[in-house]
């Protein structure tokens, strides 16, 4: 065990916002009930969509593969329950474009009848490595804190990297949820073993599961569960927000920067999410595909916060009924924390792989007003977790001086907010950066079809000449050919005259 | 912008500028009720007069410029700019004193470079000095305290006919500051010990019983205002102290040299606006640097420069002149010293772990 030696290192910057966890702290996760239509986007994923092996009008099972994925990063889907597939056709996605995306839905027979999932194995831990990350492959598993990386490439990656650590990431430094802190007071052990799974597959002989100190049941729960397991340490790590950025989660743990534009497994770390340790543990003992997560249902405006275990496709409009519905009209509607979430455009947008939490906000609580001018305080310097200036950076970004904010670190933003949080003009920092990281990405994609093509006329041309020098050198071939006949032909006749 | 932006974060520490300026004010309030208190009527009336002006040549400009009078008016920066300025004039300079330096402040100072957050030097200072070398005589008349209900002190009458520049049968008995009255004595060739003794009372300055400015006088409850301010974290400790530092430090090795020359540390902290310089002067927001690293440079060489300032150039105070050459240079110093970046080297490259076992495989 050894939690109480643990040696911690501090990190750069960072915030305090008000947790306000307490209105669902310690709630029991509650199953939702099926809803009339679930809503299934083929896209939940970082990664290329899956495609649809279903058609319409299709019987389903429970847990069975409605969609294939498509190539090294992507995932599968698979039905929450069973039913009917009714449709397969464009369906906004929770995505604060609003813009639909492929989805496939299904109306619930009521019955809940299982797919087979008889496991060929006794004990998962015998298994080859490889074959723990097909079979996560297969189960749809995504980085549930919100990222919805592939998981099976993360736990893929010993074969390119030297690993010593997996890092359990159960900080949940975002205010509001709850939803891990309550996962792993009800499912410590099942968490545990999906750990244990997860070494295994890494072939990692070491694991560190890291819990802000705001969660000391589910600690408490968590150093219980692992009590008999020396190889797997429960470490309490200071409040500070984004604790759960991976990079300075593995830095307060290792005292050890992960190089800029590496990988933690650059230095040797695996972080995955502690919700994602409880999926795998599900697939790999029990065979169920990722078909469930559980949501924290909460803000000012929600009557009755909770935790909700919730079948993916669920409609947000339909968890917030179930919470009791508003108590006053919702300023945001947001889909996960309120640092680093996006608000949602409507709450007919389903819930995906990827939703911890669902946040219907008041007008006090965003604390939103009108963006005063810069003054220069430096909170934003002080705050930036990764030793920006962003108050430079927006600037430039404003002025749409794109490789200005790139000189002052654009391109190492993770984004967290920390900056327009404590901002005494309420600046929208972040809003900034998200433009002139998409102006940069378009223009780099632009730069980049010019070069193609440029590479391509060039090509071209040069194929072009290339042919025609071959035809200027046939035909000078063929003109000193011809001469030479002539000549001797002219030798031979003067020859002939001569004699 | 009108449209509510769509990137996050939805939730605020609920800080805003008004909130910082009305940080700052509450902490200035003590030395300024004890610098009212000690020189009476007339030192009421030019803060009053010298904060209004701030205010309508802030709505003017903000008319002029076409910004919205009342949002910018109400964040308090032009009110706290006018309180600054004010605690640094004589306290009975006649009322045009405080309207010019308002309009030098406000219109010069911080206007014409486009307003809030925008200004290179700290407006109060552009028209400290500006007001200093125009009007030496009206920016060097002390008087000695006159405190309110004391027997001495100017009635209602007498007061606005002070403030107004009007005949006055009163008679103001001057006095100069300590700074002046050193630097005067020094160039007339008498050693320290002999001024200091009969002048030199470290307990009567710091308590603020002596003449000087409005509101610079009393150490003690200045510094109670800058220990509030950096309780609140509106200020960080890194430009206060590090000017304390190198004031004390360069202070104690003259005086190490010459005890007749150079007077001793105590000295230089509590007299003059050390105090009020670099607790509310040189920490303003917009004019010093954004890095800690930056305010420590920043700090140091101001202090430096307020002690070369006071010991060898020609005005007794050198704050206001310190604290301006370093706002210039603030551009330069936020330039050149900037955090290192995450997972980078200072020279901005990534950085690499050299054991072997770290190293990526492929």
């Amino acid at each position: 065990m050894g939690f109480a030696d643990f040696k911690l290192f501090k990190i750069r910057g960072g915030v305090h916002p008000a947790e306000n966890k307490h209105a669902t702290a310690g709630h029991p996760i509650t199953p939702v009930p099926l809803a009339d239509r679930l809503f299934i986007p083929l896209q939940q994923h970082i990664g290329a969509p899956a495609e649809p092996i279903v058609k319409r009008g299709d019987k389903v099972c429970k847990g069975q593969l409605l969609a294939n994925s498509q190539g090294m990063i992507s995932a599968p889907v698979h039905a929450p329950t069973s039913g009917t597939v009714i449709a397969i056709g464009k369906y906004p996605a929770p995505h604060p474009s609003g813009l639909p995306v492929r989805t496939i839905i299904i109306e619930p027979d009521g019955n809940e009848c299982w797919a087979d999932v008889t496991l060929p194995y006794s004990d998962p831990l015998t298994l080859d490595p490889d074959e723990i990350a097909t079979r996560v492959a297969a189960a749809g598993i995504v980085g549930m804190g919100g990222a919805t990386f592939p998981s099976a490439v993360k736990l893929n990656l010993r074969k390119r990297y030297k690993l010593q650590q997996l890092v359990i990431n159960a900080a949940e430094c975002e205010p509001y949820l709850t939803c891990d802190d309550q996962l792993m007071r009800e499912h410590a052990s099942e968490i545990m073993q999906g750990i244990a799974i997860m070494m295994h597959a890494l072939q990692v002989p070491e694991a560190i599961v890291a819990i802000e100190a705001n969660k000391p049941k589910a600690i408490k729960a968590m150093r219980e569960a692992a009590r008999h397991l020396s190889a797997i340490k429960v470490v309490s790590v200071p409040v500070q927000y984004p604790m759960g950025s991976e990079k300075h989660l593995v830095q307060t743990l290792t005292g050890k920067e992960t190089p800029a534009r590496a990988l933690t497994a650059d230095i040797g770390i695996v972080v995955h999410n502690v919700a994602t340790a409880h999926a795998v543990q599900q697939c790999l003992y029990h065979g169920r595909p990722l078909i469930d997560r559980v949501v924290t249902v909460t803000g000012g405006a929600v009557k009755n916060p909770g935790n909700y275990l919730t079948p993916i496709g669920t409609p947000v409009s339909m968890l917030f009924e179930i919470a009791g519905g508003f108590n006053e009209e919702p300023s945001r509607i947001i889909g996960g924390g309120p640092m680093m979430g996006q608000p949602l455009p409507d709450t007919k947008v389903p819930i995906v792989k990827g939703s911890g939490g669902i946040l219907a906000l008041t007008a006090q609580e965003t604390a939103q007003k009108t963006a005063m001018p810069c003054i220069r305080c430096g909170s934003c310097v002080t705050a930036c977790p990764c030793g920006l200036l962003p108050l430079e950076m927006a600037n430039r970004a404003r002025a749409n001086d794109l490789d200005g904010s790139v000189k002052f670190g654009l391109m190492d933003c993770i984004a967290c907010g920390s900056c327009a949080y404590v901002c005494p003009s309420h600046i929208p920092l972040v809003q900034y950066f998200n433009f002139a990281k998409g102006a940069l990405a378009e223009k780099q994609r632009a730069q980049h079809k010019q070069e193609e093509i440029r590479r391509l006329t060039e090509f071209r041309n040069q194929r072009m000449e290339a042919q025609k020098q071959a035809k200027r050198k046939a035909m000078a071939k063929r003109k000193a050919e011809m001469a030479a006949k002539k000549a001797r032909e002219a030798e031979e006749k003067s020859a002939e005259a001569g004699a | 912008m009108s449209a509510s932006p769509i990137s996050g974060p939805y939730t605020h520490e609920n800080s805003s500028i008004r909130k910082t300026m009305l940080w700052v004010m509450l902490a200035l309030t003590p030395a300024t009720a004890f610098g009212i208190y000690q020189f009476g009527l007339p030192a009421l009336w030019l803060f009053v007069i010298t904060i209004a002006a701030c205010l309508l040549a802030e709505a003017a400009s903000l008319y002029v410029a076409g910004k919205p009078i009342k949002a910018y008016l109400s964040d308090g920066s032009a009110i706290l700019t006018g309180w600054l300025l004010a605690m640094t004039l004589p306290p009975w300079a006649p009322w045009w004193i405080g309207v010019v330096g308002a309009l030098l402040a406000i219109v010069v100072g911080k206007q014409v470079f486009g307003g809030i957050g925008q200004n290179l030097f700290n407006p109060a200072m552009v028209a400290r000095v500006a007001l200093l070398i125009s009007f030496p005589l009206e920016m060097t008349t002390w008087n000695a305290p006159h405190p309110l209900f004391s027997a001495g002190t100017p009635n209602l009458l007498d007061s606005l006919r002070i403030t107004f520049d009007l005949q006055t049968h009163y008679d103001a008995m001057s006095s100069a500051t300590i700074l002046g009255h050193v630097k005067t004595e020094l160039s007339r060739g008498i050693g320290l010990s002999q001024i200091f003794a009969d002048s030199f009372n470290p307990l009567k300055l710091g308590i603020g019983s002596v003449s000087g400015s409005l509101g610079e006088t009393s150490a003690v409850l200045i510094f109670a205002g800058g220990l509030l301010l950096l309780f609140t974290r509106i200020i960080s400790w890194h430009i206060p102290f590090s000017m304390l530092f190198a004031i004390a430090l360069l202070a104690s090795v003259f005086n190490l040299i010459d005890p007749e020359r150079y007077p001793p540390a105590m000295y230089h902290l509590l007299s003059g606006a050390t105090f009020l310089g670099v607790f509310f002067i040189a920490t303003d927001l917009v004019t010093s640097p954004v890095t800690k690293a930056g305010q420590l440079v920043f700090g140091l060489m101001c202090g430096a420069l307020v002690f070369v300032i006071r010991t060898w150039a020609g005005y007794p105070e050198g704050m206001a002149f310190a604290v301006m050459l370093m706002n210039g240079v603030t551009p330069m110093i936020d330039h050149y010293i900037r955090p290192r970046i995450y997972g980078r080297t200072r020279k901005g490259d990534p950085i690499s772990y050299d054991e072997p076992a770290e190293a990526k495989n492929d």
